[in-house]
Order: structure tokens, then C-alpha cells, then sequence
């Protein structure tokens, strides 16, 4: 096996060593009753690299792939262009087989480029501090929730329409587990988001409000009444981004006095990955940093006073305050935070400006290509890169039909909200750099299609 | 060449002794590298995009005008800077990597080379199932061998990672419960070797943690177990082979007891790796186990993370597990049980626990390992991972202090104390000096139950003669420190940094790079 160094006579001089008669012997403490002998069944035996790779190229080959037909799927995955270096960086081994720097000395490659990740991520998302990653987004905002409750000592939270449907249900799993009450909408198919309402919701037991910005049909607004209202009721004030190049292109949450901001750090570095592995994305107001989940990077000196960075704030965490914690969390997401960090260098803020105006002039172009087919109508007033359409009629199998003619037209809201007659109509439309004006093009066309054969029928 | 103070062999000169200090501060091929914000600008960047116009019309006016903050690098100045950072890392490619309980093993390359196949790579969660069904049968190909492998009767796929998973076993066992009317039942039995994740997510679930102590021979206490079943008890959460690096010998009899009293046995695998091919959970009565897949399966730490934590369920609790999961059908067609489909097909279930299907990417790298290492490969694996810890504990038994050596062999892990060392050494004093050997340390002071302890888990991954070179140089370190070598107190000497102020770090945090400010005003 290519992977196991020792030979049988290695094997048989460290088990002279050890005292024992054979390998059997030091599982002596396992109940014979327990022990399987010989290979396990169903299995087939070891494989050459060959072999696998065959395997698995054929299971991979299954599938359409989104950069070999015209894409639009976004709804909290976004497929952008991922500069070669960023994955060339990644796999360095230094940096893909290191564990958690728990031993700074010999981590700071890892632990400076935590620090430089915090900093890019608290700047991009307009808070004071950012952690070293969540798991993604969904759990981040469940995390957010939590820590709003034990800083406000309420348990009520005002969960948006406009969130994300599965970071919704998330926080319901969570929410029943930890007594938190989450009051909760669906998205109305309109242009206005529901920010007035949310506000009209707030009252002395709010915990918190989150809102997605932009929310889960693409519109944008303003935060800032809000965070007004939240604060005025001592209530904390969560925002959520699931795209994150949007920070290029419209104000950050924070600099409209969201107390928590968190999101799905996807998009930059990481890639489509059918869902995960993500990197989620969790900043707020310095006031709050010891009521933080997760791993935390500081500065300091090391013993001949030079600059160096170690894991900091432990005493939140599971493995010093156990049942105490902030939160259970341990292994995060580091290497998806160093392709997150890698490619925000990379681009920088005139590069990540400059991918923002690209991606929202995309979108522009798609959105008024897209009204001028008969039957569509497109809802947003306001969007980023993403916007959403009323096809009139149900969008899922129009999506399915789609997906045979080749192109993947986007994210039905009935995939998202089963069985939800108000809005089993609309579409989601995310358009990033990757999408070329003949790509739209063949969207709109094979829309026409469908919707023609659909009037027809 | 110099003999250092203890005497036992000559040393390199330390720090250069005899030269003068660099202009650079950099020491050859030990190179200082600034911070992103130091260097960059937020007029540079490493990419080029298409020309084309960037119209900001739909924005509404949250048209973001104050700067950001955000430094760019060119192409080849961002390659120098993560390039120069990855050269302060330790990494298993570099050697040997003993952490306990970490399970650091090779991280085969052809893992890699699959998960980034377009197929699995470049597919977006939401695509209909239809054009995803290669993604879906690497879902369901790995969730059959994951049972097969623990003789359990479900798996739940999505958990994020191992915390992840312990929630979702944890959540399974508290929606039976209530299921059965008994959401009474408040109280978590774990033993004090657990892993910290144990009782913080116990706790997050609501449940009270109690401790059960531990045997002289360093395993869970049947009897004082056993005596606190009631009732009040939800679960038990046993770390299987233990934190010690033992195995639990009367697992199967605290199973028995367990549900004979109502309650649930949680088995967290996270050392899964000493017994694959060899041992079934299920045979032991476990109900719930999550399975790190970047411990045992060997998909890379990558210095924190990504992991994934799929977790086998028995019988009782596969109907509680969470959404999303694959299904196979009789003509092979795969489709995927959601919210829309929950109430026919899965009405039991707790809920998702994260948005779409769980870490891909590291099913797709576990996958590879099981198929390269076939069943014969796995049962080498947990052999040559009990051999190696074996001989590493008989190596060193004669020179640090293993207190359950006594009792027979051990699993993967070996543990040591400090006890003997100098007064005022410790095991970090042994730890930091390791480092100076070219190693990482072993996992310190965890578990809690051994005093000063040293976890080692040297994986079936390392050949005889890099154990061979970790051994003589734990030995020389465990010497030293019995004999209070003062340079041990110091170390390391040779890394990229010498020990770091935690301290200061905790009591005014800097989590954030600030611009410094300007040198007039630094002065007043």
C-alpha cells in the first residue's frame, strides 16, 4: 500500500521491541466479541492511483458543469474567476498539511495570514473586529444569533424574509435546542424589501434582527433606519452577506452601525465546490469581542520583543472553559480563509472595486435583456449581481427544461421555498464576471423558448 | 563547535554566534516578511479584468465612496508573500507531526488532484439533480462505506466538522427523547478525558454536563457510571479509544447499561483511526459517532480546517438525523431528500444544520483514500497506527513516565507525564525543545486526568526510521529536562520566533492591523 512505509520486517523487529507476539496481541483489549477478522466485507481490496482516479473521473463526468454552459446560479454560491496562483498558494504543504496553530512559534505562516484575513474581512464588512472563520455563512448566522442573546440576555429574534431560506432553517434547528423564539416571514415577490416591517416588529424582548444585504432575491437597502430601531429598543442589529464582492460596490453594514456582520466568504478564492467545503465570515463592534465564537488572532511579542501572532481570547473557547464556551466550535475553516486572503490580495480594493462594477454591469445588462421577454417580469428596483423574475408561471420546471437545453437559468424560489404558491413563479438570476453577453443572450433565448411552449401548452 | 551546558552532545551555534546581525534581520533562508498592509496598495492589483463599462445604476444610493482599506499585490509579489509566510509553518510534509488526538497523517496528493475535478469542483449546490448525479453518487457511495465501515444503521453527511457532528448525534438524541415524551431527561454523562467539544456542545443543546471519573488504568469508571444511570440520564459521551489512547474495554457493557436505563450512547470517533477495519461501533452498542473525515480519512487540516464530521447513526436515531440527504433508487437514479420532500419521506428528522449538502470537497478526497486503500488498506492502517504508538511508548517508557503503560498496550496514542522532570520543568519545557529538534510537540497538557501530559500519535504514515528519529530525540529532550537543563527554559531557540507573549496577547488585544500613527503625534 503506497501510503504505509513499514515493511513486514520493520513490522516484525518493532513488535520484538514492543514484546508482543503479533499484531493481534495490542488489540488485546478490544472484546474478541468486537473483533472483526480479516478484511471487512463489501469492500473491495486496495487500489492504484489509476484505478481510483478512473473511478472517480467517471462519477465527476456525471455531471454539468458550470463553467461549460451558460451559468446564472447563485442564492449564496457564486462562481467567480479564481486567479491560478490562489490554488497553487493553498497547496503548498506547508500551509494544506499544518494543524491549528497551536504551537505559534512554529505557525506563524498560518497565523499572520489569520491576522491579515481578520483585518481584510473586518474592513470589507465595515466592523471593528473579525473572527478566524465559521464553518459558512449559515452557521455563522446561527452563531450571531446566539451571541446576540447572551450579550442583550433576550432570547426574541426578528429573522428577516429576505435571509437566506437555509440559513432560516438553521437557525430554526438551533432555535428549538436553545429557547431562542425566532419570529420569521417569507420573502414577498416585490421590489420593497421588508425592512419597515421588521421595524415596526421591534419591541422590548428583540434580542436581535437579521437581515440579508443584498437579500435573497438581490435588493438592497439602506440599514441605517434599522440599526436605528434596533439600538433604540437596546437590540442588536445583525446583517448577512452571502456575496461578498458586493462589499466592492455598495456600503458595508457596518458603516451603517450593524452591531454583527456576518457572511459567506464563498465567492472570493474558494469556488462552487457543489456547497462546501465554505468559509463563513463573522465580524462586529470591538464592545463585543469576548462574547465572539471561534478562533481569534492577536499580536504580540515574542521573547526577544519581536513582533509575532498567536490564538487568542481562549477563554471562550470549548477546550479551556468546556460546557462554558461561547460556542462548541474547534476546527474551522483556515485553508478556505487563506484562498479568501490569498485572492483579496490579489485583487486588492482598486481590483475588487473594478470585479464589483463588472459583476452589477453584468447583471444590468441580463436584467434589461431579460425584460424584454414576453412574459418576464423582473422584480427588483435594486440589485447587485443577482435580481430576481417573475416568470408568471412556475419557474421549476422551466429551470428543469432548461438544464436539458444546456443552460442553467438560475435558482427557482420553489427549489427554495417548497410549496409556496406566492412564489413559485420567480427566478433568481446571479450574474458574475464568468458570464458573457452570449450567455445572456442564450438565456433569453431559451426562455423564450420555454415560455412560448409553456403559452402554447 | 560548542558544548552546550548539559553536556550531552555539541549543538549548532546557536543564533549565529560570531556574526554580526543581518541589515535585513532576515537569517538566510529564515525569512522576515512584512504584513500585507505593510506592503501593498489599494491602487495595485494582481488581476486583470476585461474592459467594459461599470455602471452603478441599480444600486440604489449605497454606492460604497469611503475607502476600504484593502491592500493589492501584484502576481508575483503575492506569490513571494504567501510563499515566505508558508516557510514559518510546520506541516506534515516537512516530518513527523505526533499530535494526539489529531490523527496528522500523510495527506495523499491524488485526493487532491480529485477534488479538483471540474465535475466536483466547479458545481453549484442548488443545480437540478438531474445534472448533479456524479456529485450525488460520491454522497452516497462514501455515506454506504461510512456505515459499512461502523456497522451502524445511518449516516448524516452535512455536519461541517467534528463539534459539527457531535451536535448533530447530540440533537438526534435529544429529538428521540422527546420523541418518547422523556425531554425531561436533562443530564449528559461525560467522562473527565473528553474532549473539550464534549461537554460545549452538550451544553448548547441544553443538557447538563456531569463528569465521570476515571479508573487508575485510565478508562471510564463502570461502576460509579452505572450507579449514576437514572432516570434524569439523556446520554453518555465516550471518547472510544480514549484521550489516553486506550481502549474503553467495557464499552459494550456501559452500552447495555445505558439503554437498559433509557438512555443513549454517544461514541466520539475522533481516534477512529486506531480501530478502522477492525472494530464496528455498532457491535458496541453505540448510537450516535461522528467521523472526522480529516483525521481518519486523512483530508488535510489545512492549519485549521475545513474538516467534516459525518456522523453514524443506529437504528434508533436514523429517523432523527438532518436534511439534506441522498437516496438511491432502484435504477441507481440518486435524489436528494429535502425540506419539500422531509414530511413523506423523513418526518422525524431535527432539521439542517447548515445550507446545502455538507463539505463536497472532503467527501470527494475521504472517498479516494477508502477506494487507494481498499479493505485490506484500512485494517493495515489501524495496525500500522497501533505499532507505531506501541513502540514509540516502549521506546521511551524507561526514560519519561507513562503511567498506563503498566497496563498493556496502547491504541494509537502513547501518553507521558512530567513527573520526574527537574523542579520547575514542565512538559512545555519538553515541547518547545522538540521543536528545536525539527518536530512539531506532542499534544500538552491535554488530557486533563494525566498530569504535565504528553500525547503522542505518531500515525501509520511514518516509517521506523522517522520514528526511530523522534524517539532519540524526545530522549534526549526528557533528559534534559530531568536534569534541568536551563536552555530548555528558553526554547525554542532556532524557530522562526522564540516563545510568545500570550499573556499580553489576551490583555489588550490587537486583532486588527491598524495604520500606525504618524510619528509627530507617536511623539507628544
Amino acid at each position: 500500500m503506497r501510503y504505509l512505509p513499514l515493511t513486514p520486517a520493520d513490522r516484525t523487529e518493532m513488535l520484538s521491541v514492543i514484546g508482543a507476539p503479533s499484531i493481534d496481541a495490542l488489540f488485546a483489549d478490544v472484546p474478541k466479541e468486537a473483533r472483526l477478522d480479516g478484511p471487512i466485507r463489501g469492500l473491495p481490496l486496495h487500489a492504484s492511483e489509476l484505478a481510483v482516479e478512473r473511478h472517480m473521473t467517471a462519477l465527476g463526468r456525471k455531471n454539468t458543469v458550470a463553467g461549460e454552459v451558460p451559468f446564472f446560479l447563485g442564492a449564496g454560491a457564486y462562481r467567480h474567476h479564481v486567479p491560478a496562483s490562489v490554488d497553487h498558494l493553498i497547496q503548498r504543504g506547508e500551509f494544506l498539511t499544518a494543524y491549528t496553530p497551536y504551537q505559534p512559534e512554529i505557525a506563524q505562516g498560518t497565523l499572520q495570514m489569520l491576522f491579515e484575513f481578520q483585518t481584510q474581512v473586518a474592513r470589507m464588512l465595515g466592523t471593528d473586529v473579525a473572527n478566524a472563520s465559521m464553518y459558512d455563512g449559515s452557521t455563522a448566522c446561527w452563531e450571531a444569533i446566539g451571541m446576540a442573546r447572551r450579550i442583550t440576555k433576550r432570547a426574541k429574534a426578528i429573522l428577516s424574509g429576505g435571509l437566506h431560506p437555509h440559513y432560516v432553517s438553521v437557525a430554526k434547528t438551533m432555535a428549538k435546542y436553545t429557547g431562542d423564539a425566532l419570529d420569521v416571514a417569507l420573502p414577498e415577490l416585490s421590489a420593497e424589501t421588508d425592512i419597515d416591517a421588521l421595524i415596526a416588529k421591534i419591541d422590548a424582548d428583540t434580542s436581535c434582527v437579521v437581515v440579508q444585504y443584498p437579500d435573497i432575491l438581490g435588493r438592497i437597502a439602506d440599514l441605517t433606519p434599522l440599526a436605528d430601531a434596533c439600538h433604540a429598543n437596546k437590540a442588536l442589529l445583525i446583517a448577512v452577506v452571502t456575496e461578498p464582492v458586493a462589499m466592492g460596490a455598495i456600503r458595508a453594514p457596518g458603516e451603517m452601525d450593524a452591531d454583527i456582520v456576518v457572511g459567506e466568504g464563498q465567492s472570493i478564492g474558494v469556488g462552487l465546490q457543489f456547497g462546501g467545503p465554505y468559509v463563513g465570515l463573522f465580524g462586529c463592534k470591538e464592545k463585543y469581542v469576548r462574547q465572539m465564537p471561534g478562533r481569534l488572532c492577536g499580536e504580540t511579542v515574542d521573547a526577544d520583543g519581536r513582533r509575532g501572532f498567536v490564538l487568542t481570547l481562549s477563554t471562550r473557547e470549548q477546550h479551556i472553559r468546556r460546557e462554558k464556551a461561547t460556542s462548541n466550535i474547534c476546527t474551522n475553516s483556515g485553508l478556505c480563509a487563506l484562498a479568501f486572503s490569498v485572492h483579496m490580495t490579489l485583487l486588492g480594493e482598486a481590483g475588487l472595486r473594478r470585479l464589483a462594477g463588472l459583476n452589477h454591469a453584468g447583471a444590468c445588462r441580463a436584467a434589461a435583456r431579460l425584460a424584454k421577454v414576453p412574459g418576464v417580469r423582473v422584480v427588483n428596483h435594486t440589485f447587485f449581481n443577482e435580481f430576481t423574475v417573475d416568470l408568471g408561471r412556475e419557474a421549476r420546471p422551466i429551470v428543469r427544461r432548461l438544464a436539458d437545453e444546456g443552460v442553467l437559468a438560475g435558482v427557482s424560489l420553489g427549489r427554495l421555498y417548497p410549496g409556496v404558491a406566492a412564489l413559485e413563479n420567480g427566478l433568481v438570476v446571479a450574474v458574475t464576471e464568468t458570464v458573457t453577453d452570449e450567455d445572456i443572450e442564450a438565456l433569453a433565448t431559451a426562455l423564450e423558448g420555454a415560455l412560448e411552449g409553456a403559452l402554447a401548452a | 563547535m560548542s558544548i552546550n551546558q548539559s553536556g550531552w552532545k555539541p549543538t549548532a551555534p546557536a543564533k549565529g554566534e560570531g556574526a554580526a546581525p543581518t541589515f535585513t534581520g532576515n537569517k538566510a533562508l529564515m525569512l522576515e516578511e512584512p504584513l500585507i498592509f505593510e506592503i501593498g496598495s489599494t491602487k495595485t492589483t494582481g488581476v486583470d479584468f476585461a474592459e467594459g463599462d461599470v455602471a452603478h445604476d441599480r444600486l440604489g444610493d449605497l454606492t460604497r465612496k469611503a475607502p476600504i482599506g484593502l491592500p493589492g499585490l501584484s502576481e508575483q509579489e503575492t506569490v513571494r508573500h504567501y510563499t515566505r509566510l508558508s516557510r514559518q509553518n510546520y506541516a506534515i510534509d516537512l516530518g513527523l507531526f505526533p499530535l494526539g488526538s489529531c490523527t496528522m497523517k500523510h495527506n495523499p496528493r491524488l485526493n487532491e488532484k480529485m477534488a479538483r475535478l471540474p465535475g466536483f469542483a466547479d458545481v453549484h449546490p442548488l443545480q437540478p439533480v438531474d445534472t448533479v448525479q456524479g456529485a450525488l453518487e460520491v454522497i452516497n457511495q462514501l455515506a454506504f462505506w461510512l456505515i459499512d465501515l461502523t456497522g451502524m444503521h445511518g449516516v448524516a453527511m452535512s455536519p461541517k466538522a467534528g463539534a459539527h457532528g457531535e451536535l448533530c448525534g447530540i440533537l438526534c438524541i435529544k429529538a428521540a427523547l422527546e420523541k418518547r415524551g422523556e425531554g425531561h431527561r436533562k443530564v449528559v454523562l461525560v467522562p473527565e478525558s473528553a474532549h473539550g467539544t464534549n461537554p460545549a456542545t452538550a451544553a448548547f443543546a441544553g443538557f447538563t454536563v456531569e463528569d465521570i471519573p476515571a479508573t487508575p488504568d485510565g478508562r471510564v469508571d463502570l461502576d460509579a457510571l452505572t450507579a449514576r444511570l437514572g432516570p434524569d440520564v439523556a446520554a453518555v459521551m465516550i471518547t472510544n479509544p480514549n484521550t489516553c489512547g486506550l481502549f474503553e474495554r467495557d464499552l459494550k457493557a456501559i452500552s447495555d447499561a445505558v439503554h437498559a436505563a433509557g438512555g443513549y450512547v454517544y461514541c466520539d470517533g475522533a481516534n477512529f483511526n486506531a480501530i478502522v477495519g477492525r472494530v464496528r461501533p455498532g457491535d458496541l452498542g453505540v448510537d450516535a459517532m461522528h467521523i472526522n473525515l480529516h483525521k481518519t480519512f486523512s483530508t488535510p487540516h489545512g492549519g485549521g480546517g475545513p474538516g467534516s464530521g459525518p456522523v453514524v447513526l443506529s437504528e434508533a436515531l436514523s429517523p432523527f438525523g438532518p436534511l439534506p440527504f441522498t437516496e438511491r433508487h432502484g435504477d441507481g437514479y440518486i435524489t436528494l431528500v429535502e425540506e419539500e420532500t422531509v414530511e413523506d419521506r423523513h418526518p422525524d428528522s431535527f432539521g439542517r444544520m447548515t445550507a446545502f449538502h455538507g463539505q463536497m470537497g472532503m467527501f470527494t478526497r475521504a472517498l479516494t483514500y477508502i477506494l487507494s486503500h481498499g479493505a485490506d488498506g484500512l485494517r493495515q492502517v489501524a495496525e500500522d497506527a497501533v505499532l507505531n504508538a506501541n513502540y514509540v511508548l516502549r521506546s521511551l517508557e524507561d526514560v519519561l513516565d507513562a503511567p498506563f503503560a503498566a497496563s498493556g498496550p496502547c491504541m494509537h496514542e502513547a501518553i507521558f507525564s512530567d513527573k520526574g522532570f527537574a523542579d520547575g520543568f514542565s512538559t512545555i519545557d519538553a515541547a518547545k525543545a522538540l521543536i528545536d529538534e525539527g518536530f512539531h510537540p506532542m499534544t500538552m497538557y491535554f488530557p486533563l486526568v494525566v498530569h504535565g501530559a504528553m500525547l503522542v500519535e505518531p500515525t501509520e504514515t511514518e516509517s521506523k526510521a522517522a520514528l526511530d528519529q523522534f524517539i532519540g530525540a524526545l530522549r534526549s529532550v526528557a533528559e534534559r529536562a530531568k536534569a534541568g537543563d536551563p536552555s530548555l527554559k528558553t526554547a525554542p531557540h532556532f524557530a522562526p520566533r522564540s516563545r510568545l507573549d500570550e499573556t499580553l496577547a489576551a490583555r489588550k488585544p490587537v486583532l486588527v492591523w491598524k495604520e500606525p500613527a504618524p510619528v509627530a503625534e507617536a511623539a507628544e
